[in-house]
């Protein structure tokens, strides 16, 4: 069972891909690499890269790489969808389509784990990064250096599923794996060892993420800014993370039992000998369930703050937003049977989780009135950010009804599994998750890029997306009602679910133009960059600190720390300044940045050593890196010039120059 | 494009192709709302009368964003501007209430269908209820008649308005039993026996499938559940009790092996308590929690075996 012995552990060279459709991944892979190399080499490029931005510690660099790198991620998974779809479009009756089931199975495990970890994380990561530390007005997280940690070891997760293209195979378990299918007996590869790993790295850096913000809005918010003060994207953001520390030690663990079965023959899952599949799904789900709410609250604080500012109007009722905010954080823990009635616990228990799956519905509930009543008697500019908040009212509504449909166990057992539920959590997360760090990265682009999006781009992706969606995702429903079941790459003709998977495959293939348009939006709006040139900072009429900044944000954030007395600080500013309140000159003191630093890069070149072996088997590979991680970490500990000093007069330079090129006077 | 035909044109491909959804729509069996017994009938009812209430939620939403939207749009000056009004008890009071109120009501619902439709209770019925046991392997599923004293592969007879008792295992990984025309599904385990009442109310072949990942030939593991007259039912148990292939312990064992899209098949004389022996398969060494099977209750503790 363990073939340590080798120096190779069980990697030879038939893990290279011996057939087209694997090449075919392997080829993109390993092209895009190179090419990206090329043009990096071609360019003059790498030191640049080097200093500017692998090493850098400053948190708008590493979201921005968060972002980029979710992006790339999208379109990873994109074309799983649309590769399932054209399975599923095309393989009825005799015809058997262009995927044999067990690369079916790794595609659509790969879409899930992919769409979850590493675009919706990525991009809430990366949000967080920009905006949190600039809305509560410092100029850093409180961590910095761990920061940088968190996104190598994120960036370790995602090139640990896409190595997986390459040298070996994915998991053909689902995105959840369980057992005992992703046991050894069951999947013999080394696929589910792959998922393992990826999400063992990519969840240890979400947790230190969770720590760094949650310490960062605790301890670094500016003077004046008591809790009830801080912008409502801050307290989602602060909800997430206390979810996350508390759900992402439940994922570490459960993924090492399930290792430990794999590799040293226990039997914490395993069917027999006894081991417990059942508690698996109950631990997976302990995770899983809070993690979608760990995904949607900040896209709610997007919202919040989109709302608001285009409604031109303080967001309406703020304190039940906070109180639905922390409603949800304390609920979602108590729901995670929902995913499993079909298991048969009894009535009693089923009942009790169907209940409060529906409570949750009340904070959503309230959450969407108060945006409406945002609206109510503003004066509504209809910008894209805005346009993707009309979409996911409209769709999140829909879904959220499908939603607490599934949340009745006696509903749920004629449901569960189907395409039904496959429709009802894409509803939510595609509107609740992408829709809203798609307003969110328009919404504060321009204040990290200088100029703004191109509207018209972004209408046409807008419109792709939410026409794409309806009908990918409106046959799912049918379809789900119609008795299929997810995750079939075959099925008999009589059954007459073929023309509704042609719609659901024309929509998704509308969903990819929606993405070439957004691709298209930015090249266009970097082609016009001088026309749509921020000069003021803010681009919006915005409400909250950063637009207070100039656009690009400086390094340093803050010349001088603000200090605010009211909930949108900005806004009141404006007002004050119309009626004709004096500009004090600031005062400029000195301060201190953290330093570059490699050493993030390092423990997560490390990290995928240690990884890689534990798939492989190559135990001396794991060692060194796990050796290393120490070691790097000690080196660190025993550095005492991680910080630069600005002085008060260079900062003044500095910060005079930033506002001449254009940031507000 | 002038502004009319700006909206007159996606009103028109819009209706199309509805009219086209729906055209296709009638004439497609909807299992799951076209129930052939009294379990996916109420499933049925059920999920009809959830979609209802939420309209209570829907037609507010959608009224009020549109009309918020519309009213209170960038260009229209007429329109009232309050930038400071940012709360209201007695407007957050109504949004904390409406949903709530919904939600109660549901949750009385929710308690109550999950105590009436629980898949682990006796169905009321004048006949006596027949049990078949349910073995889900890779990739077929495998039915005992204990009471017939014979067994078949992907294909599962039973008399119309009989209630029937499903007593569901796993041989190997888990899958999900489901019969969308009758109603619910059951996890099926290895180890471990769940359980599902079903009855159908009309005659029919209806189709069943596993709702739950299991590997390569998951999409194949598909099973007839044909509902027949009493009279075709004691002829089909009789034909089946006449095959020539007995399923004894190594003709189990034989099916045990994985095989996809298999054909019908049927055994006689199925080895006495089979479906015991199956569970006991996974009875190993420390087994314990395993919900096992204790004569119609689930135990979380207990290692009974039936």
């Amino acid at each position: 069972m363990i073939e340590f012995a080798s120096l190779l552990g069980k990697l030879n060279w038939s893990a290279l891909p011996q057939d087209p459709i694997t090449a075919g991944g392997a080829a993109t892979v390993v092209g895009g690499v190179l090419g990206v190399m090329a043009l990096l080499t071609y360019f003059k490029r790498w030191k640049w890269l080097w200093k500017e931005w692998l090493t850098s510690l400053d948190a708008k660099k590493i979201g921005i790489m968060y972002i980029v790198v979710a992006a790339v991620m999208l379109i990873r998974a994109g074309t799983d969808a649309l590769m399932m779809r054209t399975q599923q479009a095309v393989s009825v009756g005799a015809n058997h389509g262009i995927l044999d089931s067990n690369h079916f199975q790794q595609i659509f495990s790969a879409h899930g784990t992919i769409m979850i970890f590493f675009v919706g994380m990525g991009l809430m990561f990366g949000l967080i990064n920009l905006i949190m530390p600039l809305q509560i007005g410092s100029r850093d997280v409180a961590f910095p250096f761990l920061n940088s940690i968190s996104f190598w070891l994120f960036f370790v997760g995602v090139a640990l599923v896409n190595l997986s293209l390459v040298v070996g195979s994915f998991s053909a378990a689902g995105w959840l794996a369980y057992p005992p299918l992703s046991e050894l007996h069951y999947s013999p590869g080394v696929g589910v060892d792959y998922w393992i790993w990826s999400l063992e790295i990519a969840g240890i850096g979400s947790l230190l993420s969770g720590i760094n913000f949650l310490t960062t809005i605790i301890k670094m918010r500016c003077k004046g800014m008591s809790l009830m003060k801080m912008p409502m994207f801050v307290w989602t953001v602060m909800g997430a993370m206390t979810l996350v520390i508390f759900a992402f030690p439940i994922l570490t663990v459960t993924l090492t039992l399930l290792y430990l079965d794999r590799t040293f023959g226990m039997h914490f899952f395993t069917a027999g000998s006894g081991g417990n599949m059942m508690m698996y799904v109950n631990l997976i789900w302990a995770w899983g369930h809070p993690e979608v709410y760990i995904l949607v609250l900040p896209a709610f604080g997007v919202f919040s703050e989109v709302v608001a500012t285009f409604s031109r109007k303080r967001l309406f009722g703020y304190t039940s937003m906070v109180w639905a905010t922390w409603a949800i954080v304390a609920l979602s823990f108590s729901v995670w049977l929902h995913h499993f009635f079909t298991m048969g616990a009894g009535a009693d228990v089923n009942s009790f989780f169907g209940i409060m799956t529906m409570i949750i519905a009340v904070p959503t509930g309230v959450k969407i009135f108060n945006w409406l009543f945002t609206m109510y008697r503003g004066r509504i500019l209809f910008a894209t950010p805005m346009r993707w908040f009309m979409g996911f009212v409209v769709l999140f509504t829909m879904g959220g009804i499908a939603g607490v449909l599934l949340g009745v166990p006696a509903i749920d057992f004629q449901l569960h599994n189907s395409l039904f539920l496959v429709a009802h959590f894409h509803t939510m997360i595609v509107s609740g998750v992408l829709f809203g760090y798609f307003a969110g990265v328009t919404y504060w682009f321009p204040k990290f890029a200088g100029f703004r999006l191109n509207e018209r781009f972004g209408n046409y992706a807008f419109w792709c997306w939410f026409v794409g969606f309806i009908l990918a995702f409106g046959p799912l429903y049918i379809l789900g009602l119609m008795g299929a079941t997810r995750r079939l790459d075959h099925y008999s003709a009589s059954l007459g679910y073929q023309p509704l998977f042609i719609v659901a495959g024309i929509g998704a293939g509308i969903i990819a133009i929606g993405v070439t348009m957004q691709l298209l939006q930015i090249f266009v709006s970097i082609r016009g960059r001088h026309e749509a040139r921020d000069t003021t900072g803010d681009p919006w009429n915005g409400r909250t600190l950063e637009w207070s900044t100039p656009s690009p944000v400086p390094f340093y954030n803050y010349a001088v720390t603000p200090e605010v007395d009211s909930r949108d600080p900005f806004w009141a500013v404006k007002q004050a300044r119309a009626a004709g309140a004096a500009v004090e000159p600031p005062h400029y003191e000195a301060i201190s940045l953290p330093k570059n630093s490699a050493i993030g890069l390092y423990i997560g070149i490390m990290s995928f050593m240690v990884g890689f072996g534990a798939i492989w088997h190559i135990v001396w590979l794991s060692a060194i890196g796990l050796f290393s991680i120490v070691f790097l970490i000690l080196v660190r500990c025993n550095d005492d010039h991680t910080e630069h000093h600005i002085s008060a007069k260079k900062l003044e330079q500095l910060d005079k120059k930033a506002r001449a090129q254009g940031g507000y006077a | 494009m002038n502004k009319k035909l700006k909206i007159i044109l996606p009103a028109v491909v819009i209706v199309g192709f509805l009219s086209v959804a729906v055209w296709y729509l009638r004439r497609t069996t909807i299992p799951i709302l076209e129930p052939k017994g009294p379990v996916g009938l109420q499933e049925r009812n059920l999920l009809l009368f959830a979609l209802a209430l939420s309209l209570f939620v829907i037609i507010p939403v959608f009224s009020l964003l549109f009309f918020i939207a519309w009213k209170y749009r960038e260009s229209n000056e007429s329109a009232r501007y309050s930038p400071d009004f940012d709360h209201s008890r007695i407007i957050e009071t109504i949004w904390w209430l409406i949903p709530s109120a919904m939600i109660g009501v549901l949750s009385v619902v929710a308690w109550n269908s999950s105590h009436s439709l629980d898949p682990y209770k006796a169905l009321n019925s004048k006949t006596p209820q027949m049990t078949i046991q349910v073995v889900a392997l890779d990739w077929k599923w495998l039915f005992i008649y204990p009471q017939q004293h014979i067994a078949s592969v992907n294909l599962v007879q039973f008399p119309k308005d009989t209630p029937i008792d499903f007593q569901i295992t796993s041989d190997s990984v888990m899958n999900s039993f489901w019969i969308p025309q009758l109603g619910g599904q059951i996890y099926s385990m290895p180890g471990m026996s769940g359980q599902l009442h079903l009855m159908a109310s009309q005659y029919g072949s209806f189709n069943g499938l596993s709702a739950n990942i299991s590997g390569a030939g998951f999409s194949g593991m598909t099973f007839v559940a044909r509902s027949s007259s009493e009279k075709d039912f004691v002829a089909w148990a009789h034909h089946a009790s006449r095959s020539q292939n007995k399923l004894s312990l190594a003709a189990y064992n034989n099916l045990d092996r994985p095989s996809q899209n298999n054909p019908v098949a049927y055994y006689s004389s199925p080895k006495d308590n089979l479906y015991g022996t199956i569970l006991a398969k996974y009875d190993g060494p420390g087994t314990s929690m395993s919900g096992m099977y204790t004569g119609g209750k689930t135990s979380m503790s207990g290692m009974g075996m039936q």
